[in-house]
């Protein structure tokens, strides 16, 4: 007999999530992922100017900002043949790179790390024995026994206070916690300094952007213009600026979040044989290093691997009618034509209608449809995409600094590889990427430096801003790595106007209902199995769940309401 | 509006003091409490801290049609920074996206406060309420967006809505608003509420909205739209150090042009800086780092009511009322941009009148005080 337990919201991620899930035995027999909030902005986009996608879609997401307005002017310049000049191409990878270090500390420590941290455990640890650990994994400053003591006086003024603000309620003194009070103490204050830390790194975005979050993205380059000779341009001083935050950055994750990451993880490695699910990843890549169309230049290769098998990469083709679908047989939409058929991006044909219960409600039903994403599938295959999918794509494709930090990890844990595809893999994956991302986003700014030092000061390409030099229609489609993983929008321009514009993004792909043949998606699959010792305090579902960073604001949306198919895909620039 | 006084919990030496005791008075009663208790005697300092301090603003932060980037921009304020604002002022009880607790016990967290504070809480709120198709677009917990707003305002003390959803909508509710996406003004009635907007509004302003109530012990300011008139008095236009530029007729014709690297003015690529109320060009991004406009793109108006259906983000705007700082929001109303060319040139005309009237006052001024100190 299985029991029904509920978790609605799940706190600490992006947007809505609810969880139902059935306990047999002390442990997750099935699972069922559900996103209950929609806007309908690609409803909104219709008809709007081209060049102004960008902004809107951005505000799909304000946790992830920035990558959608980047994927966003890649689909508008690739429907236009636009080829934005190599320092914008470079411009907007470091911001791509601050956006990564910046998400990827946040999470980790923020929205992570109270799953594995117990806060009020923290209070009993020896400041002096914390100081002694801490310092012996790592170099970072702050570590002094005084430093821990001090704090530790001020949280537990705090406790005592009665008002435990965030932490109230937690499911503090829960045995799935096992943590030494030293190490519950080392994370606290790492949360409390990677708080502090990551309105710093962001400041990245604001010097090409102007803002964060938010920054501003140009269809044709960037607005940031480069000028060596004047204050209100990219010179000396700003220039600068973006070095020492991606210096300061740098010793951040190296010597705060990966230490931390590794010391916590030698005590959890248990969950290195939980949470795997698929075993199917995919990347479309990213971070090209010689222009956006020239694929093989890219830092994060793309791909698909396969039930684990990494001997094996496939290709990944966007444009392909019949390789990316998507599928509503449990999802809150309707289809006009073919019932339950996968329809491409570009053919989009459905229509929002609520089926589910009248609220207030307890449960939903589950055979029916629960969930406002939709369902999509690569070939047919439900896959999973983020971190571990890119670390994988990268080790399978033989890129030495992807085995470089992956194989390190291994070695440091003592765990086998196999311990790559869980919930442990998941969260470590994030943390092996931010040491690449880091060194990259460094790689970038000599880039962009040499070329201003040769000569090269262009931002923008502006000869094809003006509609009376664009086709009168085009379709496009650009893609991009987002934190939580493959990122793509499709447009199709008529009579200078949006005709048709859609996404396919990363939470959609992970936190998707089942589709028609039963296949489950990225979390519903890593639930089963998941040992949940007291249902009334599922800590071990949010360690999962919080190990693919949701973020569901981006996971919903709308195709087209007239149903219109667009069946030409002639793509310009290809 | 008012200022209303927002009343929280009185400390122990308040209600002595109320009761007409002297200070003294407390002390003893502390030193006897603290015997009753078997404290040391020199603890009894740490007692009379205790009933002397009072309990942090309790703050339930709720979560509907958003895109987070409000709370994102809150946690980037660097003045106060937020770990400060969450430990020592506020007691941020709920907020789906850094509390430690989920379901049942996020829930039981909120009913907490709501119940313990009734009356005495702060209710922020991000993110709009669909109320299309009985509010089935937004459901948390199993509650629509518009049940669980209703139930947490009613005992609100006063409720701050952050951003331009919250505020007006914003991006959902752009034409055609399929959802019928509804800023929070619009639904609650009795209460005063707060408008923070922008996309999202700066951090620090955000911080410095909630700073303001703690330290004042009363809610800010707030212009005839409902925006704290410390942050949202002036016009970007007009503290703009681009404006020079603008008042010369120098303008930015295309990006990345020489113009551009001059860092002229951006009005004619489509800067909506000339209607829009914001403090960004004086407090600016992330700790004053940069703002849009100094990162060469123009502002687009994120903060104005409908700003994604005031035209164009590159269409130059060009009825906008006003040509200083006398001109506020009170007395602009809704002004919908419309898209001429004439106006620029009248523009020329007028500013070139006022600046040389401004040179000569100017040099008449120079030419005094030059004269003053050869006395």
């Amino acid at each position: 007999m299985s029991t029904r337990i509920v978790v609605d919201p799940v706190t600490r991620i992006e947007g809505h999530l609810r969880i139902e899930a059935d306990i047999e035995n002390g442990k997750i027999k099935d699972a069922f992922s559900s996103g209950t909030m929609v806007r309908l902005l690609e409803e909104i986009l219709r008809g709007r100017d081209p060049r102004d996608a960008w902004a809107y879609v951005g505000r799909v997401c304000g946790v992830c900002t920035s990558v959608h307005s980047l994927t966003s002017v890649r689909c508008v310049e690739d429907a236009l043949d636009i080829v934005v000049p190599p320092n914008a191409e470079i411009v907007r990878n470091i911001m791509f790179c601050a956006q990564y270090m910046h998400d990827h500390v946040v999470h980790f420590y923020h929205l992570h790390a109270m799953d594995w941290v117990d806060v009020v455990n923290a209070l009993k640890a020896d400041p002096k024995k914390t100081s002694e650990l801490a310092q012996s994994i790592s170099n970072w400053p702050k570590s002094s026994p005084g430093y821990f003591s001090d704090l530790q006086k001020r949280v537990t003024k705090f406790v005592e206070s009665g008002q435990l603000g965030i932490f109230s309620n937690g499911y503090w003194g829960h045995p799935a916690y096992k943590l030494p009070a030293e190490v519950n103490l080392i994370g606290l204050a790492h949360y409390l300094e990677a708080l502090e830390w990551q309105k710093e790194i962001v400041k990245v975005h604001t010097i090409f952007g102007g803002k964060n979050p938010h920054p501003n993205y140009l269809v044709g380059g960037m607005a940031c213009a480069i000028s060596t000779d004047d204050v209100s341009g990219l010179n000396a001083e700003r220039l600068a600026y973006v070095e020492q935050l991606l210096q300061q950055g740098k010793q951040f994750i190296e010597q705060v979040y990966i230490p931390d990451l590794m010391a916590i993880a030698s005590f959890y490695k248990d969950w290195g044989a939980i949470g795997g699910g698929l075993g199917n990843y995919m990347v479309y890549g990213d971070l090209p290093w010689n222009g956006y169309r020239d694929t093989s230049s890219y830092k994060f290769p793309s791909g698909v691997i396969l039930d684990k098998d990494i001997s094996k990469v496939y290709d990944v083709d966007l444009r392909k009618d019949d390789e990316i679908q998507e599928f509503i047989d449990h999802s809150w939409y309707e289809y006009k034509g073919a019932a339950n058929g996968g329809l491409h991006p570009w053919k989009g044909e459905s229509k929002i209608r609520y089926t589910g219960p009248k609220p207030p409600f307890e449960n939903l039903d589950t055979t029916q449809k629960y969930s406002y994403l939709k369902t999509p599938r690569w070939k047919g295959h439900a896959v999973e995409v983020g971190p571990l999918s890119r670390m994988l794509v990268g080790y399978a494709r033989g890129r030495e600094e992807f085995k470089e930090v992956v194989d390190k990890a291994l070695k440091d844990l003592n765990v086998p590889v196999t311990a790559l595809f869980s919930t442990l893999g998941r969260t470590a994956a994030r943390g092996l990427e931010s040491i690449l991302v880091t060194r990259w986003g460094l790689d970038f700014y000599h880039q962009l430096i040499e070329n201003i030092k040769n000569g090269d000061t262009r931002m923008a390409d502006s000869t094809k801003r003006d509609p009376e030099k664009w086709p009168g229609k085009a379709l496009g489609v650009g893609h991009s790595e987002a934190p939580r993983g493959a990122l793509a929008h499709w447009i199709n321009i008529e009579d200078e106007k949006i005709a048709n514009y859609q996404l396919v993004v990363p939470t959609t792909w992970n936190a998707s209902p089942r589709d028609g043949k039963g296949q489950v998606s990225a979390y519903e699959a890593a639930l089963r199995d998941t040992p949940v010792a007291d249902p009334k305090k599922p800590v071990e579902i949010l360690r999962t769940v919080h190990s693919f960073d949701p973020c569901l604001a981006c996971a919903v949306h709308l195709y087209d309401e007239e149903g219109k198919h667009i069946n030409r895909i002639s793509v310009l620039g290809d | 509006m008012k200022n209303e006084a927002v009343q929280q919990n009185p400390t122990y030496l308040e209600e002595f003091k109320r009761k007409g005791y002297s200070r003294k008075d407390f002390l003893k009663f502390c030193t006897l409490m603290a015997a009753y208790l078997g404290l040391e005697n020199s603890s009894v300092g740490q007692v009379v801290r205790a009933m002397s301090s009072k309990p942090r603003l309790p703050v339930i932060w709720l979560h509907f049609q958003e895109c987070t980037c409000c709370s994102e921009s809150f946690i980037r304020s660097s003045h106060p920074i937020v770990a400060d604002v969450l430990l020592d002022q506020i007691s941020l009880d709920y907020t789906e996206t850094l509390m430690a607790a989920s379901g049942f016990q996020a829930e039981e967290a909120m009913k907490n406060t709501m119940t313990k504070y009734k009356g005495e809480y702060i209710l922020c709120v991000e993110g709009s309420v669909p109320t299309a198709a009985d509010g089935v677009y937004c459901m948390i917990g199993g509650k629509t967006s518009l049940q669980i707003l209703e139930e947490a305002a009613e005992g609100a003390k006063a409720i701050i809505a952050w951003g331009s959803c919250a505020s007006n909508g914003c991006v959902q509710a752009a034409r055609p608003n399929p959802t019928s996406a509804t800023p929070i003004h619009k639904l609650v009635k009795g209460k005063p509420v707060i408008k923070v907007p922008g996309c999202p509004p700066i951090g620090e302003v955000m911080a410095g909205v909630i700073v303001h109530v703690v330290t004042f012990g009363r809610l800010p300011e707030l212009d005839g739209l409902g925006r704290p008139k410390a942050f949202y008095s002036k016009r970007v236009h007009d503290t703009c150090y681009r404006r020079p530029y603008y008042d010369a007729g120098l303008y930015v014709e295309s990006f990345d042009d020489d113009n551009a690297k001059k860092g002229y003015c951006l009005y004619k690529v489509g800067c909506k800086g000339p209607s829009t109320y914001n403090a960004c060009a004086v407090t600016k991004w992330n700790n004053g780092t940069s703002f849009p406009i100094q990162s060469g793109h123009g502002c687009f108006g994120c903060s104005e009511e409908n700003y994604w259906d005031n035209g164009r983000i590159y269409e130059r705007a060009s009825a906008f009322p006003g040509f200083g700082i006398e001109s506020t929001a009170d007395t602009v109303g809704k002004v919908a941009l419309g898209v001429t060319a004439g106006a620029l040139a009248a523009h020329a005309i007028m500013t070139n009148v006022r600046k040389k009237k401004l040179i000569r006052n100017l040099e008449k001024e120079g030419k005094e005080s030059e004269h003053e100190l050869k006395g």
